[in-house]
């Protein structure tokens, strides 16, 4: 059981951090409204599976970190991971029960959510950019979902 | 009544409930946020966050140094040896012009001497690397290899071979973030090379565009004027090309004619830039012949300091 635990605290640590790492990866001009946030998917995600080991806590500090990677105002991607990680524990035993399509919808919603927060608290830090391409990710992410799940659940059979 | 609770941590030692945690932490969010927008405090907190963060940012740059080194050491050799001809070739023709302007040079130094002022002249330059990673899609700033280590200070000048490029917008241990002058939030003043007319020019997002909103409909810009910066504000060095005029469109009626501009240095292609030390100017007399003379009394300051 605590064996269990430990590999899937690493795998948290692990997955989470590459997320953080891809959001600062070079990509096409192009393609670069449209990068998902994969870090918080991977946040998501592990609250979904195993809410024992993703606490608030963490993807708060994950968030921090994505706003020093960013060089944004301190606390902002970290309130939008917080709110995210909280109403996704409230959620997580119906989420669980979805569907994968059906929990796509319910991720974009999240995802939402948190590109709001991202918003509102740019714009009251004078940062404001009101293109709809900033919106983008929010697609993306809740269309790269099934594949985060695919990906994730093949991880965590390997670790057990 | 039972209900069916939300939280599936473990009952024992499962910590304070996710609500506490929940509103404790967005506290504390906000908290951050309003110091750090407000107060320069957290600048040591960001310190420490900022060098932890350092070696991902190297993670990601890595790879794209690699694959330019590769790509570099198995050049064609017959590349490299055209590129050598055409180097050589544009040295001896640089080198002829050099020893021309070494001759101005000493005249300009000895005339601006005799004026006793300072030449704001760069003094000390250093290389810098460009990081290869995105910061934000939607602002133009990039990560520089250089920091507080090397030197480098707050506002301090970028410039690259073909004209400025922006100015250090933060500073940290081991590196900087520099924000180009195409960033929407970015202002620096600048003067036309041929009329003289002062004016600024603001970035608009776009890398290739700048707009100058103080143009009177009167002054007297043309495309294909060269903008070079004017030292005010004491930020950038003066005298260095800045943007190309590319669109002067004047409507009788209105006040501010519609000027655009094409920034000279390589903004987008740039994997070099140069840091800046300068002897600022001495304060100058209120310029007596200027043009535009709605545009001189705010050209002092470049916009960071007003877009925080």
């Amino acid at each position: 059981m605590s064996r269990g635990t430990f590999g899937r605290r690493i795998l948290y640590w692990v997955t989470v951090a590459a997320g953080l790492a891809l959001a600062i990866v070079p990509l096409p001009d192009w393609l670069d409204p449209v990068r998902p946030d994969l870090a918080l998917l991977a946040v998501i995600y592990w609250i979904l599976t195993s809410p024992r080991i993703s606490g608030l806590g963490y993807a708060w500090l994950a968030g921090l970190f994505l706003d020093v990677l960013h060089g944004m105002v301190l606390g902002q991607h970290a309130l939008g991971f917080l709110v995210v990680a909280f109403l996704t524990h409230r959620l997580q035993l119906r989420m669980r029960m979805f569907p994968i399509p059906h929990q796509a919808g319910a991720v974009m919603l999240l995802l939402a959510l948190y590109h709001f927060i991202i918003f509102w608290t740019d714009g009251l830090t004078g940062h404001g950019y009101t293109g709809w391409n900033r919106w983008l990710p929010v697609l993306s992410g809740a269309l790269l979902w099934p594949l985060i799940v695919a990906a994730g659940d093949t991880l965590t059979r390997r670790s057990r | 009544m039972v209900e069916l609770s939300h939280d599936s941590r473990p009952i024992i030692g499962r910590g304070p409930p996710l609500a506490a945690t929940f509103i404790t932490l967005a506290i504390a969010s906000i908290a951050l946020m309003v110091t750090d927008q407000r107060y320069d405090q957290l600048e040591r907190v960001r310190g420490w966050l900022t060098a932890a963060a350092y070696p991902v940012q190297l993670a990601v740059d890595m790879p794209f140094r690699a694959w330019n080194w590769l790509t570099g050491s198995f050049a064609d050799r017959d590349r490299l040896r055209q590129e050598n001809l055409e180097v050589t070739a544009r040295l001896r023709l640089a080198n002829l012009q050099l020893q021309r302007f070494a001759a101005i040079e000493e005249e300009n130094r000895r005339l601006r001497d005799m004026r006793e002022k300072s030449a704001g002249v760069a003094e000390r330059a250093l290389v810098s690397s460009i990081l290869n990673v995105d910061l934000d899609p939607f602002r133009h700033r990039v990560l520089l290899d250089k920091g507080k280590a090397d030197g480098v200070f707050k506002g301090q000048a970028v410039l690259d071979g073909e004209g400025i490029f922006g100015q250090v917008w933060r500073v940290n241990e081991r590196s900087a973030e520099a924000i180009l002058i195409s960033d929407a939030e970015h202002a620096i003043p600048v003067q036309s090379n041929r009329s003289g007319v002062r004016t600024i020019a603001v970035g608009t997002g776009d890398l290739n565009r700048l707009v100058l909103p103080f143009v009177t409909v009167e002054a007297d810009l043309k495309k294909g004027d060269l903008l070079l910066s004017t030292g005010m504000g004491g930020v950038f060095p003066p005298g260095y090309p800045v943007a190309q005029v590319t669109k002067v469109e004047r409507n009788s009626k209105a006040t501010f004619a519609i000027v655009e501009a094409r920034p000279t240095a390589a903004l987008d292609r740039d994997r070099e830039v140069l840091l800046v030390w300068f002897k600022a100017p001495a304060p100058e007399p209120p310029p007596a012949a200027a043009p535009a003379p709605a545009t001189t009394a705010s050209a002092a300051t470049p916009a960071p300091g007003a877009a925080q």
